[in-house]
């Protein structure tokens, strides 16, 4: 592990907090991820996902468009993939539709919206979330309002580059690594009983 | 038309045998858009930047580039270069000085938007009063605007940048503009042996469907919904996705600068780096003081140079690395205001090491004698 002196914990952090990435954070290269700002092994990364999903009182998928339409080949495979895999955990799913601001406030019970995702996050109080099918940039924007003012543990699981502000980043995640991750927690679960 | 295929941007770089051609910085421009696989470019003329969009215009003409329009300003022209990124299209223009002030709102909205266009600066003198001679002065303007800033020394810095830049703004993590500032006459209209790519190899097309926000196609979804108007209410929470916003596009400069060395080697050059006595410059004035540091060194004098080429992001650990071990810094400017020796004053711990100087303004150019005379001063 290649650990970072500024490490990306759940907050709140603060009223202001930097971004990671101004704070010396650097999205891995192929094959590795970040866990809280350091770099790991991809593999180790999914252990880690595995036990935060497995240990959280309130885990809660977010799919954004990406994700939600299946706007070119394989996307809609990949959606039932990331919907066997929550409901393996038991997580509720809370999409992302689209990312306008919506006023006065957005329906916290059935959406999420990257201006505001702490709205969401504090009425359902979530404890560990996943970020899937966002586009990047308002993934990261909604990353660090959430680290900023909510104590969520945020997972990314990014089919580019990854999000420094996410606790856990996984990069170019498809089809595969999905069933990589639900077959470690089906391991897991094989084994707790 | 040269029939042409698409390589690896590593390939066509670093690994293609190049030609070499005696030709003018404008002319320059014209050779790396004609392999940069450019879509679209808009222009509108002023000098000194209007003999390399003409040339740009003649690519048009011969079939290299889809669409090529005059706008009916510079604000015109940036408002439109961002329409056509923002519908994913690879596009590029140019301008310099005055046009340069004159569409200025436009490209903070470029870098907020996340679009990754790629525009020429042909810097020139601003009304103070008017001139249209060489100058630096528009980019102390373009610092804190959120743009990529590339500073180019000559013609071939300003080739090689240009199709580096496409490259770097089109990174998923980056997707923001990129300036390449290139100093007017001095660069644009002086002929040089420039190392040219083969012509039949072009740069792969742009992925607009990997961008961080959705690019405006109507035609397919998701990206059918439109992008969110910047949050302008007045509550704390739309506040705060604001600044959210402002600092991912920081963020997105940040994560350039692995890109900015895979592409053109580092965001610096050093030539004799532990000397006594440092001439930190960008642009031309690096020249100028390479002839400076090599009369200064025949004369026995410790004195080495450093090229930023990356003036945004700025190459903030590096200079205060070197500066910590320097006795004294020179900073030859092509502005009034000293913006370069501000910055470098803003990151180093010993500012009174910098000496921010000499700078000319206005046309005039810099005689090495004038940064050789300081590193006389320095000396004493």
């Amino acid at each position: 592990m290649l650990s970072n002196e500024y490490p990306v914990l759940n907050g709140p952090e603060g009223y202001l907090p930097p971004a990671a990435a101004s704070m010396g954070v650097m999205l891995p290269d192929q094959g590795f991820a970040l866990i809280e700002g350091s770099c790991v092994l991809a593999d180790d990364a999914l252990e880690k996902i595995a036990d935060k999903l497995l240990n959280a009182r309130n885990p809660v998928f977010f799919p954004g468009p990406l994700l939600l339409w299946a706007w070119k080949e394989g996307v809609a495979e990949k959606a039932q993939a990331v919907k066997d895999l929550a409901e393996l955990v038991g997580a509720k799913i809370i999409p992302m539709p689209d990312y306008r601001p919506k006023y006065p406030m957005i329906n916290p019970e059935v959406e999420i919206n990257p201006n505001h995702p702490n709205l969401t996050i504090w009425h359902n109080k979530i404890d560990v979330c996943v970020f899937i099918g966002v586009h990047c940039h308002y993934a990261n924007v909604a990353l660090k309002i959430i680290r900023g003012g909510t104590d969520c543990y945020t997972i990314g699981l990014c089919a580019e580059a990854g999000h420094e502000d996410a606790m856990i980043s996984m990069r170019d995640v498809g089809l595969l690594q999905i069933i990589k991750l639900t077959e470690i927690i089906k391991k897991r679960k094989d084994e707790q009983k | 038309m040269i029939e042409q295929k698409i390589a690896d941007p590593i390939q066509i770089l670093f690994e293609s045998e190049r030609e070499t051609q005696f030709i003018t910085g404008s002319e320059a421009i014209r050779e790396a858009i004609r392999r940069a696989n450019v879509e679209m470019a808009i222009a509108y003329p002023i000098t000194p930047q209007s003999e390399s969009m003409h040339l740009v215009g003649d690519l048009f003409a011969e079939g290299y580039i889809k669409d090529y329009f005059r706008g009916e300003n510079e604000f015109a022209v940036m408002s439109s270069v961002a329409g056509a990124a923002m519908a994913g299209v690879r596009v590029f223009t140019a301008t310099g000085g005055p046009g340069t002030l004159r569409a200025f709102e436009a490209f903070s909205t470029w870098s907020g938007a996340r679009l990754p266009i790629v525009c020429a600066f042909m810097t020139r003198g601003v009304n103070s009063p008017l001139t249209i001679q060489p100058d630096t002065i528009e980019m102390s303007c373009m610092l804190d605007t959120g743009i990529l800033m590339l500073h180019a020394e000559d013609s071939q810095d300003v080739y090689d940048m240009i199709l580096s830049a496409f490259m770097i703004a089109e990174k998923t993590d980056v997707h923001i503009p990129v300036g390449v500032f290139v100093d007017g006459f001095f660069v644009t209209h002086t002929r040089d042996n420039v190392e040219i790519t083969p012509a039949d190899l072009k740069l792969p097309p742009y992925n607009p469907y990997s961008a961080p926000v959705p690019v405006m196609d109507m035609e397919n979804v998701p990206f059918r919904q439109m992008r969110d108007p910047f949050v302008m209410k007045s509550n704390f929470i739309s506040y705060a996705a604001h600044a959210s916003w402002q600092q991912e596009v920081l963020s997105a400069a940040e994560r350039s600068r692995k890109y900015i060395k895979q592409y053109l080697g580092d965001l610096i050059e050093t030539e004799y780096p532990n000397s006594e006595i440092l001439i930190i410059g960008s642009g031309t004035a690096v020249s100028q003081g390479r002839e400076a540091m090599l009369a200064a060194r025949n004369s026995g004098m410790d004195v080495g140079l450093v090229k930023i080429k990356s003036v945004r992001p700025f190459p903030e650990e590096e200079i205060r690395e070197l500066v910590r071990h320097a006795r004294y810094v020179i900073v030859p400017e092509f502005n009034r205001v000293g913006w370069l020796a501000r910055e470098i004053k803003s990151v180093v711990e010993d500012t009174t090491k910098i000496i921010a100087g000499p700078r000319v303004y206005g046309g005039m150019t810099m005689p090495p004698g004038l940064i050789i005379d300081e590193i006389r001063r320095c000396s004493e």
